[in-house]
């Protein structure tokens, strides 16, 4: 049996609104192998959480998936039938979102929603289900896990309530687990013990984590491999090590330089990338960087670039990083 | 910054697209054009265009006198010799009496909603804006007022008023304060505490500047949709009254009347009812049509 | 929770006050000498002067009010000279009769109603939707009264299958019971049942699309479950809302309704004190109502935290 547990090949998700077609995913390929953690990084809008909605097939209803392919232990994802479906959502992947308050049902108790989920995937009895999401709820490290079971949500805080949804993702021991952006709505000195208890479970339970987030700090701490997007494509895709190396996209680049670091000089001022992503109704056309991209030539706005491994495993789309042609980081900016 | 990446924007899709995009966005969200790509509320407007129009020419719309007294041609039912939609118990052509019995009931609906919603929206203003005793005893009586079945009420005030049209207007109109008063107040809250609002209060505006040029403009979509289903409300509290004999009196027609004739005669000729509550029907689907569209278009929380 | 419902309570004492003070103003207003009126035109002078001091009518306003608050709180709401019996027990022995056809039919509304508004949201622009929201807009712009002329038209005038006036004598059997019952229920249901569709089908649609749903679904819970469980309780809030609401507008109807098919409750008994000029009974019925409609909102607020175990903790504001 391969180690690999989730492929996605050339997935194309399409919104079909009334002013135009939006191609928020379009065209992405990558792999999840077993226990590992792959990150998905990019600004806002840039098509992470819709390939993550894709893969378990939860597209709101002006969404589709044109076209492409997802397989997860061979099974082909969209093929699935609605039973079956509902067996692999929450079975086989369980998703974290990003905000807690509103991923949790808010009227109805903790426990039920634990003990409903359990009997949904188990052929149970709810006294042995409610056994399970205490011992879960302990696993995560909420105290009193007894009696939090008849709390409300709103009666926990955000990090609490993540806490409960990580221990409800785990209660079905899933392969995989999506967690999209699951630390972005959390106080600073939460997130790092989510993540850390994230990282636990999945070494105990040998579980891919499929992880998104625009933070490249997490990723460096988590993933084993990562891609960037940027307007629903993937500009560069390799090892989390070979990135943190030797990053290659003039892209992430720029997502790399506006990370403020520690060990920088006071009062630097802090860099971002200039101007807007563009409307993803009229991408397509050529490189979809190259209005903020310093190191644009004509090339890049009358050709898509492909996506070509420029050395073993890693990945880039960038008409001027290729085997013929390099760009110097920082070359740009005097021209640019 | 912001031109800067416009610029570039607009290379990458070329001119043409980004400006036509632009345009398209443009059109498509100017209000008008919203409404009228709202397929109800142009069903909706189009009802009530065309009441409104047989309301404004009713002398050259009906075919008879509307009060004329025919003792021979009593009951006569739908075409015959020449009445469009028959005779009343008096002989008299209905056709004629709901073409007239349009304007008043129009009127009296819109006359109602202008009445209420003025006063209502004054003191929703007021008590909003002023918050603390003068909300307090605002909105409690308007509670009070709230607390009786809108019939009921507008029947006391109809005892006291007497029956006319004025006076239909007025019942109507004071039926429908308190609900104006709290759908504005309740708008005023939100608006307040918005930034402009401390801004301008910041660079001392006068409170009325404030009330009516920042505070009032900005309630006023809630208070428009409302109002638009306010008027298909108050037609039928019109019928409603007149129909219990206690809003406008014979021989001037309106559809509730008409509808009060026609129940004394239902067995022998049911399309004295039939006719005028159509009508009646038919204008506050209207109005409650162009209401919801109005709506969809104006709070964008609820287009889906 | 306690405190929010006894912080409720409290708030509607003042409402009840300036109820039972506007209800005092307005009856006060009706043109025409009530001891006159009962006495008829040709009673002496005398009498009438008597009957008006047994009133209190030759006292200042402002005594009377007094007068008025120590009998409504004693209880005593007066004496219908029309039927010749305390308004109290005249209100007593018609109130039953409003209420089993209010309730049965804004009962059978709110079910019929709240699944109209659910198959709705959930097939939003299916066929099927349209054709239930334009039913339902219908619905919602029915002249009660004239959808009652057309019901007797239609089912005593034309096909005689059932009765068209007064209420039905279980000596006769069930069958009589009923059979009167249909027509005002029906009537009286049109209205509310279009009013649930159309709020269920929106709040609905706010719910099924949020984020909470979208979660719920990729646990992998059944689709109907997610529906008709999760989303139903977090759309519930707007509609007991309405569900107050139409209680209180059912009266409404119910005085309309009542007189169309000559049904002996509340309806036809206030219709006919207005033409007897009865105040006292006028009186007594409006105060009634407006007493029963604070309540209503008071029960209202109080389910309210309920089913939303937020609105308490929210400082009690949320539900308004």
């Amino acid at each position: 049996m391969s180690k690999e547990l989730l492929t996605v090949e050339n997935l194309k998700t399409y919104f079909f609104t009334a002013s135009g077609v939006s191609k928020a995913v379009d065209g992405v390929s990558f792999t999840l192998e077993k226990g590992q953690t792959m990150g998905i990084v990019g600004e806002s809008g840039s098509g992470k959480s819709v390939s993550a909605s894709s893969i378990i097939r939860l597209l709101p209803k002006i969404g589709k998936i044109v076209d492409g392919k997802i397989e997860f232990e061979g099974k082909d994802i969209l093929k699935l039938g609605k039973k079956e479906l509902l067996n692999f959502r929450g079975k086989d992947i369980a998703v974290i979102f990003q905000d807690p308050m509103t991923s949790l049902d808010p009227v109805f108790k903790i426990g039920n929603q634990m003990v409903e989920m359990i009997c949904a995937h188990q052929d149970i009895s709810k006294k042995e289900a409610r056994a399970i999401a205490v011992e879960a709820l302990k696993k995560v490290g909420i105290p009193q896990p007894e009696k939090r079971m008849d709390s409300y949500p709103y009666e926990l805080s955000g990090g609490m309530c993540q806490r409960v949804i990580i221990a409800m993702a785990v209660c079905c021991k899933p392969k995989m687990i999506i967690a999209d952006e699951p630390t972005t709505a959390l106080d600073v000195t939460v997130q790092a013990q989510v993540l850390e208890l994230l990282q636990e479970l999945q070494k105990e339970m040998n579980t891919s984590i499929l992880l998104i987030t625009h933070n490249l700090g997490v990723v460096w701490k988590m993933c084993d491999t990562v891609m960037v997007m940027y307007a629903g494509k993937t500009v560069e895709y390799a090892a989390a090590e070979t990135l943190y190396r030797n990053p290659m996209h003039p892209y992430t680049w720029g997502l790399l330089d506006s990370m403020p670091k520690l060990s920088d000089k006071v009062k630097e001022e802090l860099k971002t990338i200039p101007g807007t992503p563009p409307d993803l109704r009229l991408t397509g056309t050529g490189c979809n960087f190259c209005n903020r991209c310093p190191y644009a030539e004509e090339k890049c706005r009358a050709e898509v670039p492909p996506l070509v491994e420029i050395e073993k495993g890693h990945f880039i789309a960038c008409h001027r990083q290729n085997k013929t042609e390099k760009l110097a980081r920082g070359e740009g900016k005097k021209n640019g | 910054m912001a031109k800067q990446n416009k610029m570039p924007n607009k290379e990458l899709m070329g001119a043409d697209a980004h400006s036509q995009l632009v345009k398209r966005e443009r059109r498509a969200n100017n209000v008008w054009n919203k409404l009228r790509r709202n397929k109800t509320a142009m069903i909706g407007l189009v009802i009530i265009a065309f009441m409104i129009l047989i309301a404004v020419f009713a002398p050259l719309i009906a075919t008879h006198d509307p009060n004329a007294i025919k003792p021979s041609e009593t009951y006569l039912g739908i075409g015959e010799k020449g009445h469009i939609f028959g005779t009343d118990e008096f002989g008299r052509d209905l056709f004629s009496r709901v073409v007239y019995g349009a304007r008043i009931s129009l009127i009296a609906a819109i006359g109602g909603t202008i009445v209420g919603g003025i006063l209502g929206i004054l003191l929703g203003l007021i008590a909003g804006y002023a918050g603390g005793a003068a909300d307090a005893v605002i909105m409690r009586l308007m509670d009070g007022m709230l607390a009786f079945p809108f019939v009921l009420l507008a029947i006391i005030l109809m005892t006291i008023l007497g029956s006319g049209l004025q006076n239909v207007i007025l019942a109507i109109g004071i039926g429908n304060v308190p609900t104006f008063a709290r759908v504005v107040r309740g708008q005023v809250h939100i608006v307040k505490n918005e930034e402009y609002c401390n801004a301008g209060r910041v660079i001392g505006i006068s409170n009325l500047r404030m009330l009516f040029c920042h505070i009032l403009p900005n309630t006023i979509s809630p208070i428009i949709v409302y109002a638009t289903l306010n008027v298909a409300g108050a037609i039928i509290s019109e019928a409603t009254l007149s129909f219990l004999g206690l809003g406008i009196s014979q021989p001037t027609a309106s559809w509730g009347n008409i509808l009060r004739a026609g129940r004394d005669c239902l067995n022998t000729a049911p399309h004295i009812a039939t006719i005028s509550g159509i009508f009646i029907l038919v204008t506050v689907l209207g109005f409650n049509l162009l209401g919801d569209g109005v709506r969809d278009v104006l709070d964008p929380k609820m287009k889906r | 929770m306690l405190k929010t419902i006894l912080k409720r309570i409290l708030q509607s004492i003042p409402t009840l006050f300036i109820v039972i003070t506007i209800t005092f103003v307005l009856t006060r207003m009706i043109p025409g000498n009530p001891a006159l009126t009962m006495l008829g035109p040709q009673a002496p002078k005398e009498s009438v002067e008597q009957l008006e001091q047994e009133l209190g009518l030759d006292k200042s306003k402002g005594e009377q009010y007094i007068m008025y608050l120590k009998q409504i709180l004693s209880g005593d709401f007066g004496r219908s000279y029309s039927y010749n019996q305390s308004v109290v027990e005249l209100i007593m022995e018609r109130v039953p009769n409003t209420l089993v056809i209010t309730l049965t039919s804004l009962f059978i509304a709110l079910i019929l109603g709240m699944i109209v508004g659910i198959v709705s949201a959930v097939r939003q622009y299916s066929i099927l939707d349209y054709i239930f929201m334009v039913l339902a807009l219908i619905g919602v712009s029915m002249p009660i009264f004239w959808m009652g002329l057309m019901l007797v038209l239609l089912f005593s005038v034309n096909l005689g299958w059932l009765p068209a006036m007064g209420m039905g004598d279980p000596a006769n059997g069930m069958w009589d019971v009923l059979s009167h019952m249909i027509l005002p229920c029906f009537c009286l249901a049109t209205i509310p049942m279009a009013t649930f569709a159309r709020i269920t089908r929106s709040s609905m649609l706010e719910v099924v699309n949020s984020d909470s749903v979208k979660a719920l679904r990729a646990r992998g819970l059944k689709e109907g479950v997610v529906i008709w469980k999760h989303a139903l309780k977090n759309a519930l809030p707007p509609i007991v809302t309405v569900l107050g609401l139409q209680l209180a507008t059912a009266f409404t109807g119910a005085i309309l309704t009542e007189s169309i098919f000559s049904w002996p409750g509340m309806g036809t008994m206030i219709v006919s004190a207005i033409d007897n000029r009865d105040y006292a009974l006028i009186q007594g019925v409006v105060l009634f109502t407006a007493i029963v409609f604070v309540a209503i909102n008071l029960i209202v607020d109080v389910v309210y935290t309920i089913i939303n175990p937020k609105v308490n903790y929210e400082s009690g504001n949320g539900g308004r």
